[in-house]
């Protein structure tokens, strides 16, 4: 008898993305779905989506979801966590919506611990919006709205945000983690379940950092744009764990 | 007789939201409405609520955004410089229909403004307030008192019409003190809510969304949203009339402004000019059936608000068309003596032209 090794997640919908083809937000999806599975938690998981790229995530994920405005998702999760705390909840955002206008719901929900997870999938641009710089843009990157390369004299630095969370007494879990290879996939998989697993075992907030390409708005072809996350991006966002609470020792 | 206390207009409408059910509260500070937080904060956990001091009104809508898609009665309160911070999560809540309390004390503006009372956020809070088609539920006390009924009938009608609600008061109703009641004069009602996200247990997976991009989608979403307004407007008006049957002027004035002029037409009547009141209690639904009927009646209008003539839109479109519409206004943190009032009943019952500035 065959053995079925590989199959959908139960808390992913088998409808077709609308993502480029080649866009990582996809996998990214995958893992989360992986996470809520493996810890048997979908039916009490909700999701706060945000807008961007990810906002259509009522249709991929098989579980309640919620829309916040641009930027507010740690809000709106700090709403429902409060209200219903044996349910797991968790956002799903960009860059431009965790490290641009929503800065201040992201540090202080994170500062409060709340126990919520966040994906926070870095692609270094406003991929809906057509490719418009970013806090996170890296110097010298080519954007719509930098079209002579990101300069810190104009537009500051790319902010590191794992590591900037990972200063908060609130936060339990912090780290970053990339998609672009199967070796880097693998260990994107495990953070994700390990973030999940801080929010079952209730040890305050988590946050996975996640390196993507956007090859379209980058204009590069989905294999150059894997090798630009290896070559450009990991150099400047370091992967790697820059927080992790072992015991309540916060109590 | 149901006992009475003397108590601070935030506190009985603080104290009216924990009766109500409301056990979430998110809220940043500002004057002239921080009793209400302060008292929450003391009084929700002990009713096994939760309070939390966000960071920002932003932050603060938001929060209340979740709570209430959580199936909970949950609320916020602020003033002008803040609601204005908050319009952007009411309307993603009037979109995808969360109900929910914010609580205005209006301060005056624009900008900073100063923390003396006005009502210069008609305009705001009637208007939608935020980005797209949608209203607010608008209720506007008069009373201590009623920051009490009113804050209760305000939780029941965002549930009902899963939408938000907004208490519309001002720094006199919120700060002064006033024997009231503080028991509810009716059964509290509650509303089932099997739109709320609480996990796909027992049902699909739902969502709360305001995005609609396929072809049709948003318009139809819209004209469902219409129909809903079209029947609050239909069924929810309230107004209190005084002294309009025999009346040669009626005014028109809500909130504190309608107690001044509810002396003024005292001070009227001794003088033999028979002056009534029409107070809208509802500010969206508009209570234009009783605007128009008593304009048709008695042909002199005045309205009179602690503002440049914001609701004196909303009673042009709903007067006869043969009333004569004078306005009266101190914007501003000026609040209207009730001689001066007085002064404009008597100078526009002489005057035949319309409206006049301030
Ligand atoms: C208040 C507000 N400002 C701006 C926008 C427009 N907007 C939509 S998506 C987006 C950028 C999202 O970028 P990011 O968070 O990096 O997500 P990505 O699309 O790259 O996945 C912007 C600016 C909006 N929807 N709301």
């Amino acid at each position: 008898m065959p053995q079925q090794v590989f199959k959908r997640p139960r808390a992913l919908s088998d409808k077709p993305t609308h993502f480029c083809p080649g866009c990582t937000h996809g996998t990214a999806h995958r893992l989360v779905a992986e996470a809520i599975d493996y810890f048997g938690v979908q039916e009490r998981t909700i999701g706060v989506a945000c807008v961007g790229c990810a906002v259509f995530m009522y249709d991929y994920f098989n579980v309640d979801v919620i829309e916040a405005p641009h930027g507010r998702a740690p809000a709106v999760a700090t709403g429902v966590k409060r209200a219903q705390p044996e349910k797991i909840v968790f956002t799903y955002q960009g860059d431009g919506d965790l490290a641009a206008i929503g800065t201040s719901e992201i540090i202080h929900t994170a500062n409060r611990g709340e126990n919520i997870t966040v994906i926070f999938v870095n692609n270094t641009v406003y991929g809906m919006t057509g490719g418009q710089m970013a806090p996170t843009t890296l110097l010298g990157q080519q954007t719509t709205t930098s079209p002579y390369g990101r300069d810190f004299r104009t537009d500051g630095y790319p902010i590191r945000m794992a590591e900037m969370l990972a200063t908060l007494e609130g936060v339990a879990y912090s780290t970053r983690v990339s998609l672009h290879n199967p070796k880097a996939v693998l260990n994107a998989k495990k953070a994700i379940r390990k973030a999940f697993e801080m929010q079952v075992n209730e040890m305050g907030f988590s946050l996975v950092e996640v390196l993507s390409a956007c090859h379209t708005n980058w204009r590069v072809s989905p294999l150059a744009g894997q090798k630009k996350v290896e070559e450009e991006m990991i150099p400047y966002f370091p992967l790697g764990v820059f927080k992790e609470r072992t015991g309540k020792d916060f109590l | 007789m149901k006992d009475l206390q003397l108590i601070k207009g935030n506190v009985a409408l603080a104290e009216a939201a924990i009766q109500a059910g409301c056990r979430y509260y998110f809220g940043y500070p500002i004057t002239p409405q921080n009793d209400i937080p302060e008292y929450l904060s003391e009084h929700l956990p002990k009713a096994g609520g939760i309070f939390i001091q966000a960071e920002s009104e932003i932050a603060s809508i938001n929060m209340v955004m979740g709570a209430s898609a959580s199936g909970a009665r949950a609320m916020t309160s602020s003033s002008g410089p803040g609601i204005s911070l908050m319009q952007e999560g009411m309307s993603y809540m009037a979109g995808s229909e969360i109900p929910c309390l914010v609580v205005n004390i209006m301060r005056c503006g624009p900008g900073l403004g100063g923390i003396s009372p006005t009502q210069g956020d008609y305009f705001q809070a009637t208007r939608g307030g935020g980005h797209g088609d949608y209203y607010n539920i608008v209720l506007a006390p008069a009373s201590v008192q009623e920051m009490f009924n009113l804050t209760i009938k305000a939780f029941e009608l965002a549930d009902k019409y899963r939408n938000p609600a907004m208490i519309l008061a001002d720094a006199i109703l919120g700060q002064m003190k006033e024997p009231a009641s503080l028991e509810p004069t009716e059964p509290i009602q509650f509303f089932d809510k099997p739109w709320a996200i609480t996990g796909a247990k027992d049902h699909k997976p739902q969502y709360l969304k305001t995005l609609y991009l396929n072809d049709g989608e948003q318009e139809a979403h819209n004209l469902q949203l219409k129909e809903k307004y079209d029947h609050i407007r239909e069924n929810e008006p309230l107004y209190e009339e005084q002294a309009t049957s025999d009346a040669e002027i009626v005014i028109v004035a809500f909130g504190t402004a309608s107690r001044i002029v509810k002396t003024a037409i005292k001070l009227a009547r001794e003088e033999g000019i028979r002056a009534g009141l029409v107070r809208p209690i509802t500010l969206f639904p508009f209570p234009s059936k009783a605007v128009y009927e008593a304009s048709k009646r008695v042909r002199k209008v005045l309205v009179v608000e602690m503002n440049t003539g914001q609701m004196l839109t909303d009673v042009q479109i709903s007067a006869h068309r043969e009333a004569d519409i004078h306005f009266y206004g101190r914007p501003g943190g000026g609040v209207p003596t009730p001689e001066e009032v007085l002064a404009e009943i008597k100078r526009s019952i002489h005057a035949t032209a319309g409206i006049q500035a301030p």
